[in-house]
């Protein structure tokens, strides 16, 4: 066991990879009655096609999500009910690139470890099992389509991209799921729940020998099989689209507007930061942007950006709630190109570093950011708990590159929600 | 671990609890008033007013701009509903000061801050400014109408105002649009006024800091406010169901339907309810939840929620439009087996588990600390996490049974994309 202590943010990290490939990574938090364990897998929504033992795979959209459903079914009944019924909160998601299942408690840890384990790597479904879940899931891709903001950010990826998966929503379609039977599921699960294709993750006040001993018996001892992902054509600099307009019960026109960035095969932490922080001193609360628009009237508080990096693709994107979106747009666009050419007041650079910085340490309070935050710097080639030195390491100039790289009007593509006319 | 409760002026009290084991600390200072239909919306506008600009940072990019050098800090307004009452305020998280890379103190500046936003608002001829009064308004009302963008609180939000009709807990907290509109800069001063001499003031601390120098930095920054007669937070009114239930149907624009349903609980015995209603439809190895969800496939999700201050039950559910009338049998009959005291034992211990476990779990999270410290403090039930705990172990399935005979449906709200056969 390896024990990494990281001074400036008061953690450390007991890490572990086992024979089998599994890593494992347990953050003692010794004052904590809570006790929480995430258990992912690399395979998200947009893991759709890929390549297993040099045969090409194409499966359906949701096929994820509806895995991570079926899970909790075990030969003797349901594991979120006996978890339940041991006085722990289980439950998971799905997102593009990962599938997470955790639990809390404050009692029996290790039962409760155990169970996780062995249900997430034994796959028990029965074709009726399966057919059942598909009006739960049905009932949930609806209420998705209800839902302004994922329908917003939606509509504004299937904009940006001609080709990536990203374009496909992670619960997929009613119709996507259709064809999904028990034996897609177990060939899926194959596929992507090996040891070596996941991470376990523990934070609180547990035995660490214990955690390991307990991964070690229960989790297969082979690897499992190496997959190579396909995420769709190489896409170009360029929106595939530039606006989306639709109606729904809204009271105010909702929008987003969303900048098609360049992503590289470096340091995706650093420039996972740099996004943030090109975010923040554009439009963040205290960019004299926002200031104007806010006074304006053009946005109020629910305006808000962020960059995204998903499996190949990365958005920097805005929005909220305005009569004039694509005024808050174009304002969006010209300051962005007046940052790049005039430059980042140092001052005003030295500021967002420190709030930033403030911010994503602010967050370490939650087991669960921990947990999902490690676990995606694991699978994506980083450690999530370095982010005090990226943020040293950047430099005014990166920031200013990246917004005159990438907040360009032929990346740019807004997706908008109009409320329903009447009648 | 327990806040200690200090009383550092006339009604003025302070919750302090000392720990280092978070990254943060939390401050939180709340006014507590009766929640009546012609204040709500004066009491969820002063925030966002006073939010705007105090008069050394008289305009949001100032105050921003001190947030962002106090390492990303943040003043967030809150407006909350606790049993008949309406608590509106500010809650501050900045990072612990063992993290601050110049070992700069965060402490008294933000008492500070919070102090000024609450006490030294920027103000014109003894007024707010126009254009933040103006501006807030339009946001106030945006949010309220905004409300319709979620369904799901949507539907229970109606059911709430139909149900409680005349009484105060069918007040929304955020009042209502016709009311906002009336609101002048001079009569939202005048209630300002009022309400700083008049509501009950609760603080709220929990970090690393010293008792003594958390009371110093907040009677500095509180010096200025000034006491009138105090009017003390009202205890909710319980009130019985009518003879027959009122059913209200209401038709919009959705693909999943929302049915919503409350009864009156007229039993006082507290820990048996709690139970009653997680067996109920509390968590998800409830009988909602694996009936009505998992067996029948019946709807998305399926919950209910125990109003303990108020003494009421509401489920809340999405369904399929056309299914309203078997979800709503299935609903009924899953509670009258709760009533009937069918249910396993592995029922009663898993709701026993889960109640305690997050009760136990409770001094793990500033902000649920926090929250429950307002919660006493506005409606009057003071007892202990240690208290309850044993207050629901002592709990027989008798006393489950008999809390849920206590329930007596109210009002049943359906909210349909159907249209209406009978028209």
């Amino acid at each position: 066991m390896n024990e990494k202590s990281y001074p400036r943010i008061g953690e450390t990290v007991l890490e572990k990879t086992l024979p089998n490939g599994l890593k494992i990574f347990i953050v003692p938090k010794p004052q904590h009655r809570k006790k929480y364990a995430f258990f992912a897998a690399r395979y998200g929504g947009m893991d759709m096609q890929f390549i297993r033992n040099g045969e090409k795979c194409d499966t359906p959209a949701g096929i994820a999500h509806y895995l991570e459903h079926k899970m909790f079914d075990t030969k003797d009944g349901n594991a979120l009910q006996v978890l339940s019924q041991n006085g722990a909160e289980p439950n998971a998601f799905t997102s593009n690139a990962m599938t997470g299942y955790y639990f809390d408690c404050t009692e029996h840890f290790e039962e409760n470890l155990r169970i996780l384990l062995s249900f997430v790597s034994v796959p028990y479904f029965t074709d009726e099992s399966v057919e059942k879940e598909r009006g739960i899931i049905s009932q949930e891709i609806r209420m998705v389509e209800d839902s302004p903001d994922w329908q917003v950010y939606e509509r504004l990826l299937a904009c940006l991209y001609r080709s990536s998966p990203a374009r496909v929503p992670i619960a997929g379609m009613v119709e996507s799921i259709a064809g999904i039977t028990a034996e897609t599921l177990y060939d899926c699960h194959h596929a992507f729940y090996c040891p070596s294709n996941m991470a376990l993750c523990v934070v609180g006040n547990v035995d660490p020998h214990a955690v390991i001993a307990l991964a070690e018996e229960v989790l297969p001892r082979e690897r499992g099989e190496e997959i190579v992902r396909c995420y769709g054509e190489e896409e170009d600099g360029a929106a595939a689209q530039k606006a989306t307009v639709t109606q729904m019960e809204v009271a105010l026109p909702q929008f987003l507007v969303g900048f098609k960035c360049e992503t590289d095969e470096g340091d995706l932490l650093r420039q996972s930061l740099i996004g943030e922080m090109a975010s923040d001193v554009l439009l963040g609360d205290s960019s004299p942007l926002y200031q104007r628009l806010y006074d304006e009237g053009l946005i109020n508080s629910s305006f808000g950006g962020g960059f995204d990096q998903l499996p190949g693709v990365a958005v920097l994107c805005a929005g909220g709630e305005s009569e004039q979106p694509q005024k808050v747009s174009d304002a969006i666009l010209k300051e962005a190109q007046r940052l790049a050419c005039e430059g980042i007041d140092p001052d005003f650079f030295e500021q967002i570093r420190r709030a930033s910085f403030g911010a994503t340490l602010r967050a370490l309070n939650s087991f669960e950011n921990i947990a999902i935050s490690m676990a995606d710097g694991y699978f994506r080639g980083f450690d999530a708990l370095r982010f005090p030195e990226a943020y040293a390491s950047i430099e005014k100039s990166d920031v200013e590159r990246f917004l005159r790289e990438n907040l360009t009007d032929s990346r740019r593509a807004i997706s908008i929600i109009e409320p329903k006319k009447e009648g | 671990m327990e806040p200690v409760r200090l009383e550092i002026a006339p009604e003025v009290n302070l919750d302090y609890v000392r720990s280092d084991k978070f990254k943060t600390g939390t401050l939180s200072v709340q006014l507590i008033t009766p929640l009546d239909e012609k204040t709500a919306s004066f009491g969820a506008l002063l925030p966002s007013v006073l939010r705007r600009g105090t008069m050394p940072h008289p305009d949001m990019r100032s105050l921003s701009t001190a947030l962002d050098l106090l390492y990303g800090s943040s003043i967030g307004c809150t407006v909350r509903k606790k049993g008949e009452n309406q608590c509106i305020g500010f809650a501050a998280s900045f990072i612990d000061e063992e993290f601050v890379p110049g070992g700069e103190k965060l402490l008294e500046p933000m008492c500070d801050l919070l102090g000024e936003l609450l006490l030294d608002p920027v103000t014109r001829n003894g007024r707010f400014l126009n254009d933040y009064v103006e501006s807030e308004k339009q946001n106030l009302i945006d949010a309220i109408r905004g409300i319709i963008n979620d369904k799901r609180d949507y539907a229970d939000l109606r059911l709430l105002q139909e149900m409680c009709r005349g009484e105060r807990y069918g007040v929304d907290k955020f009042g209502s649009i016709a009311r906002v509109e009336k609101i002048t800069n001079q009569t939202l001063f005048r209630y300002y006024q009022d309400l700083l001499s008049t509501a009950h003031l609760e603080l709220f601390y929990c970090g690393s800091a010293e008792r003594e120098r958390v009371e110093e930095a907040i009677s500095c920054a509180f010096a200025p406010l000034r006491r009138g007669r105090v009017v003390p937070p009202v205890v909710a009114e319980k009130k019985s169901a009518p003879e027959t239930p009122r059913e209200i149907t209401e038709r919009m624009d959705v693909t999943q339907g929302k049915l919503s349903m409350g009864w009156r609980a007229s039993t006082n015995d507290a820990p048996a309810m709690m139970l009653a209603n997680l067996i109920f439809g509390g968590y998800s190895n409830s009988k909602l939840f694996l009936n009505v969800r998992e067996k029948l496939s019946l709807c998305y999700y399926a919950s209910s929620s125990y109003h303990r201050s108020k003494g009421i039950v509401t489920v809340s559910s999405g369904i399929e439009c056309k299914d309203v009338e078997t979800a709503k049998r299935e609903i009924l009959a899953q509670l009258a087996s709760v009533q009937r005291g069918e249910f396993e034992d592995w029922e009663v211990e898993g709701a026993r588990a889960c109640l305690i476990a997050s009760l136990e779990s409770r001094s793990d999270s500033a902000g649920r600390m926090e929250e429950n410290a307002l919660g006493q403090a506005a409606t009057g039930i003071r007892e202990t996490a240690d208290e309850l705990i044993a207050a629901l172990r002592a709990v027989t399935n008798e006393r489950i049974a008999e809390a849920a005979q206590s329930l007596t449906l109210d009002t049943v709200y359906f909210l349909t994309g159907e249209d209406s056969r009978d028209e």
